[in-house]
């Protein structure tokens, strides 16, 4: 049998489906009673407006009952809140690979922002400027590239 | 305000006022990126008025969820600050409201942030972080159209002074609530001071402070929001989707 905790995080996210829940982040525990075999997931919401929360519940759900977990309970936390510092190095990588730039290191307070440059997905260029601090979904800006032209999604350090 | 609960509704409703105003914008901003930045920060409110009118309704206790308090109730239950429900205006307009709105809440989710209500702690905590990122927005657009061209300088200006006086009911004193409003006052000065002197605006002398909102009493301009907001889950009781 898949233990729960592996089959809740091979659950991908809704709105970035190239990476999982667990490497996202959001996924901050998966607690199995060892006698009942009641399984509480806890999950944290990247923004809290994040519409893709309803959808990520219904699917650890799903992905936890083919997995023989039937009995499971999804909980969501907003303390701590989530920050882009809690991507995975694999995580990284897929959103790359997905054309997707990774935020940089959030900057600690005291320290004076320094804006660093965000690294084209399709041709590496550090040559990019941002066109919208908003993008196609909370956590995204829209950026190009002056290199090789090519629009892309950078998830923003949060 | 005085108790918990007071202050989880007021600030829930300025949270989700605010979310429908800037819902408005969309497909009439007057850029498409501007289109997205104003849904996603009306996003942002809607999930920080979630958050907190679901926290008011359990210190209630008396069943009232998000929803109820959202939908059911009248203008004169709204405990919302009367800037959120004024009208949008030009662009210029939005982007005072936005501004000082941003520059009180960024403060305020801050200090909730560390406050002994562990609740409202969290969820300081989270908005905080989305907070500055809508203060960066606001500022930006004051300042690009207050330093712009001679027509965006003399609309910025024109849209300060006149969102200007309902700034200072956020900060009325209210010592008994989790976070008093008028601790967050200097801040907000600073800020307003810094971004308005690079912005070359002048900032308005207070005078007038039309206040009212946090005790129920509003513009004509709520009741009208109300009704757009809450049609749908008035028309359909308990429909679900």
């Amino acid at each position: 049998m898949v233990s729960a905790r592996e089959a809740a995080a091979s659950v991908v996210d809704p709105e970035i489906r190239v990476i999982t829940i667990d490497e996202l982040g959001i996924l901050r525990a998966v607690e199995e009673d060892s006698t009942t075999g009641r399984v509480t997931v806890t999950i944290t919401p990247t923004y809290t407006g994040c519409p893709a929360m309803d959808v990520i519940r219904t699917d650890i759900r799903r992905a936890l009952a083919v997995a023989g977990h039937l009995d499971a309970e999804v909980r969501t936390v907003y303390s701590p809140p989530w920050s882009t510092d809690w991507i995975s190095e694999s995580g990284r990588a897929k959103l790359v690979a997905a054309g997707i730039a990774p935020p940089a290191p959030v900057p600690t307070a005291g320290v004076v922002p320094l804006t660093l440059a965000v690294r084209c997905p399709q041709c590496g260029s550090p040559e990019t400027e941002q066109v919208s601090r908003f993008g196609s979904t909370a956590c995204k800006a829209l950026w190009r590239c002056r290199s090789c032209s090519e629009p892309f999604d950078h998830l923003k350090a949060l | 305000m005085n108790g918990p609960f007071d202050f989880a509704l007021a600030l829930g409703d300025d949270a989700l006022v605010t979310a429908q105003r800037l819902a408005e914008w969309t497909t009439r901003a007057p850029e498409m990126e501007e289109d997205i930045a104003l849904a996603n920060i009306a996003l942002d409110q809607l999930g920080a008025a979630r958050l907190l009118l679901s926290y008011a309704g359990e210190l209630e206790g008396a069943g009232r969820d998000e929803d109820a308090l959202a939908y059911l109730r009248d203008d004169r239950e709204f405990r919302n600050a009367l800037l959120v429900e004024l009208p949008n205006g030009d662009f210029a307009v939005t982007m005072a409201k936005l501004f000082f709105l941003a520059a009180y809440q960024l403060p305020l989710y801050t200090a909730l942030a560390g406050c002994a209500d562990e609740r409202l702690a969290a969820i300081g905590a989270k908005a905080r972080k989305e907070s500055a990122y809508h203060l960066d927005h606001g500022a930006l657009w004051v300042k690009r159209l207050g330093d712009g061209t001679e027509e965006s300088h003399r609309r910025m200006q024109a849209a300060v002074d006149a969102v200007w006086p309902y700034t200072h009911e956020l900060f009325a004193a209210d010592p008994a609530a989790p976070v008093d409003p008028a601790t967050l006052r200097p801040a907000f000065d600073e800020t307003v001071g810094s971004v308005l002197a690079e912005a070359t605006l002048t900032r308005p002398e207070s005078g007038w402070a039309p206040a009212g909102g946090r005790a129920g009493v509003h513009t004509e301009h709520l009741a009208y929001l109300l009704a757009e907001m809450q049609v749908l889950h008035r028309a359909h009781p308990g429909a679900k989707w």
